[in-house]
């Protein structure tokens, strides 16, 4: 009949665990990608660039992320791309985590003093010297704790792909509580993991956010 | 590219309305458990007694640091064992409730202490009374103050309320996944609720927007 609750199937929700972090991690590479890109465009003169920013990160901030991984996996053979479920959710969750962090780093670059960039053009920089040089190492650090703290949004996010059949923490949580008919176990299991994962990460991002007050 | 067919989506508009709707009831009934718990939860952090401190902290963390679904699971699969048998519906608004409440309870204990006390301080002076002092020093700035942040929160709880689809409750994710099993047509059922809940954020934002330029006035005061 049923299955004992056991250490192997702990064992199986780790192999889960590893899969929710590796698809956290592209999320966030890839979202990093995207999202410098959209912030580039979010605060670039061209009218163009920066409405259609705003517009892609009011319609995905608008969009519930699970509506989002339904269209990706739906979409990607409907445009004509052959690809396995999992390409096609990390793409979606790189497109999401691309207008957060592009809204969290716009809101860094916009917080660093206008006299600096003021200072930078008297001094004779360029452009893009000033960003390099003078805006960048500010706004990364005002952005560092609001950055790591999505990151845990992220991991708790990656939850929601369990429900379009990827194999992670999550959807590892459901085979195994519907094998072993101890779905209160189960899931407390896997909240603990997760709780894990996540807690020391939201503290490291409150220690920055302290530090940076402080400075 | 196969092309995009939304006759048979669009034919069933009585079902996503109902969809939508259903979607705004349970975030609206949430959101106002979510403020009482919050509201509960805020005193609690700011009294003196160390263990109803840490009880809250626990709630809070544990509930901030761990997905959504995996709480809606506990709620509707988990309880049970305990004894305790949810229908979908209670289930998802008790689940979104207890999960709003953690994030609710910090933004109004910061709200709380962004009063300074000379504020009140200044209140007793100028002869106002306790109550006086309550409503016109305390709660309409701390309220005015924290009010963006809960609007936020409301539109991140109705988002979130799709999630509980995968409980079997009919809002409005749910009745996309169902018109999708009739009409198979997945990519068009998925781009109308997407537009659907953009609108239905869309008007949200407006609307509290106009409630903040309106009710907090005194903010724009001479700006």
């Amino acid at each position: 009949m049923f299955q004992q609750f056991s250490l192997h199937h702990v064992q199986f929700m780790l192999v889960g665990l590893s899969w929710t972090i590796l698809l956290a991690a592209v999320g966030l590479i890839g979202g990093s990608l995207a999202g410098a890109v959209l912030t580039l465009m979010r605060i670039s003169r061209y009218r163009l660039a920066s409405a259609f920013a705003r517009a892609y990160i009011f319609v995905i901030q608008g969009t519930p992320l699970l509506v989002l991984l339904f269209i990706a996996y739906f979409g990607a053979t409907y445009i004509g791309f052959d690809v396995r479920p999992i390409v096609a959710i990390s793409v979606a969750f790189s497109f999401y985590a691309a207008a957060f962090l592009g809204e969290i780093w716009r809101g860094a670059i916009q917080s660093v003093p206008v006299g600096q960039s003021e200072g930078a053009h008297a001094l004779g920089l360029s452009g893009p010297d000033t960003m390099v040089h003078i805006i960048a190492p500010q706004a990364i650090r005002i952005a560092t704790p609001a950055t790591v703290g999505f990151f845990v949004q992220l991991i708790k996010n990656t939850s929601l792909a369990s429900v379009v059949g990827i194999i992670e923490l999550t959807r590892t949580a459901q085979i195994v509580s519907n094998a072993t008919f101890k779905p209160l176990e189960v899931y407390l299991t896997a909240a603990a993991f997760y709780f894990l994962i996540c807690f020391p990460i939201t503290l490291v991002s409150r220690h920055l956010e302290r530090r940076l007050a402080q400075s | 590219m196969t092309y995009l067919d939304f006759s048979g989506v669009l034919s069933r508009t009585d079902l996503l309305i109902r969809g939508a709707e259903l979607t705004i009831a349970i975030s609206l009934t949430a959101m106002i458990f979510a403020l009482v718990i919050g509201l509960c939860c805020a005193s609690m952090l700011l009294s003196p007694l160390k263990p109803l401190r840490f009880i809250v902290l626990g709630y809070v963390e544990v509930i901030r640091n761990t997905p959504f679904i995996v709480q809606v699971f506990l709620v509707y699969f988990g309880l049970p064992s305990l004894g305790i048998r949810l229908t979908p519906l209670t289930a998802a608004i008790l689940a979104m409730s207890i999960y709003g409440g953690a994030y609710t309870s910090e933004i109004i204990r910061s709200g709380i202490q962004s009063i300074a006390k000379g504020q009140i301080e200044a209140g007793r002076s100028l002869g106002m009374s306790p109550l006086q002092i309550f409503r016109y020093i305390v709660l309409k700035p701390a309220f005015s103050a924290i009010f963006p942040s809960l609007a936020s929160q409301f539109v991140l709880l109705l988002l979130s309320s799709s999630v509980v689809s995968a409980i079997s409750v009919p809002e409005l994710t749910g009745v996309g996944n169902d018109i999708q099993g009739i009409t198979l047509r997945n990519m068009e059922i998925y781009l109308v609720i997407a537009v659907i809940y953009v609108g239905i954020v869309a008007v949200l934002k407006l609307g509290c927007l106009a409630f903040e330029r309106i009710v907090f006035r005194f903010k724009y005061l001479g700006r």
